[in-house]
């Protein structure tokens, strides 16, 4: 069980009360790029054990969408941060080197 | 124009460790917008008779209310037959302001947990901390009962006014009876 904070309302709850909607900060790939870069943007996704990056919704809640680091083996929330942002907040990155030295290149 | 009623026609259930009752019909205006914009705000204000909560916030005063529902999202309540001439009147109010003003009245159904034991009944069903240290009078908070999205508030010690859509209205009173069914006292408040 995950407890999740929004960052939108300031709700800390436990994870039903909000939906898990993927990998986080996916380049979209429009219409005039490659084959390969197309199939990036759809298909390959990281599926890491350890620190991953997700787009969450308080689904049943203020309906908001933000942003969320967690460990996918621990279950530990690092932080949740604004939806409105393409890459995680330099003080949260910060805080997962701290817990998970070199989790940046995994083996 | 054809006469109103609520989704289960003020239902009761009374048996039980806490009173459940359908509220009837209650007015409900959504409005999204810009919260901290001074228009919005005093248009919201006189529909609503009282002033804008702050986050995860209840005012009621009456008939009327306001609820914080998310950062760019008021519920104001009134009177049922108050809806449209206060949507009428806000909609006038906030012709330059970029918002948006909806009755949802006739979407959403009401009711009320009442008694000692309502803490329990609530706490049975929603993922939220209804310690009374914890969740107060005047607080709001949206979130699920059971498998469907709900919003309450406390409007006083031991009442609980819980807000969802008129579609599952069936499903929620069932659900707070079966929670509030007797002998099923938790006593853990
Ligand atoms: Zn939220």
């Amino acid at each position: 069980m995950l407890i999740v904070s929004c960052p939108n309302c300031g709700i800390t709850a436990e994870e039903t009360e909000f939906h898990a909607h993927g990998e986080a900060h996916i380049t979209r790939h429009a219409a005039d790029s490659s084959d390969d870069q197309m199939e990036t943007y759809l298909f390959m996704r990281k599926n890491p054990k350890g620190v991953h990056f997700e787009r969450w919704r308080h689904q049943n809640g203020c309906g908001k969408w933000f942003h969320m680091a967690r460990c996918t083996m621990t279950l530990e929330v690092f932080g949740t941060y604004s939806a409105q942002t393409y890459a995680p907040p330099e003080e949260l990155l910060a805080q997962i080197d701290a817990k998970r030295p070199g989790w940046r290149t995994p083996s | 124009m054809s006469e109103a009623v609520s989704a289960l026609k003020n239902a009761v259930y009374i048996a039980g460790i806490a009173e459940i009752s359908e509220m009837g019909a209650v007015g409900m205006i959504t409005l999204r917008g810009d919260l901290a914009a001074k228009p919005l705000q005093k248009a919201a204000v006189a529909a609503a008779g009282v002033n804008v909560p702050d986050q995860r916030q209840c005012l009621t005063e009456g008939t009327g209310g306001m609820a914080w529902m998310s950062p760019d999202e008021l519920l104001i309540m009134c009177a049922y037959d108050d809806a449209n001439a206060k949507l009428a009147d806000l909609r006038d109010k906030l012709a330059g302001t970029h918002a948006l003003a909806v009755n949802v009245s006739d979407a959403r159904a009401v009711f009320e947990v009442r008694g000692p034991k309502a803490r329990e009944v609530m706490a049975k069903l929603a993922p939220v901390d209804l310690a009374p240290a914890s969740f107060t009078p005047g607080m709001f908070r949206r979130t699920r009962i059971a498998q469907v999205p709900a919003a309450f508030w406390m409007p006083q010690e031991g009442v609980f006014r819980v807000v969802c859509f008129r579609s599952v209205a069936q499903y929620v009173f069932d659900v707070l009876c079966v929670a509030a069914q007797p002998g099923s006292e938790v006593g853990v408040f």
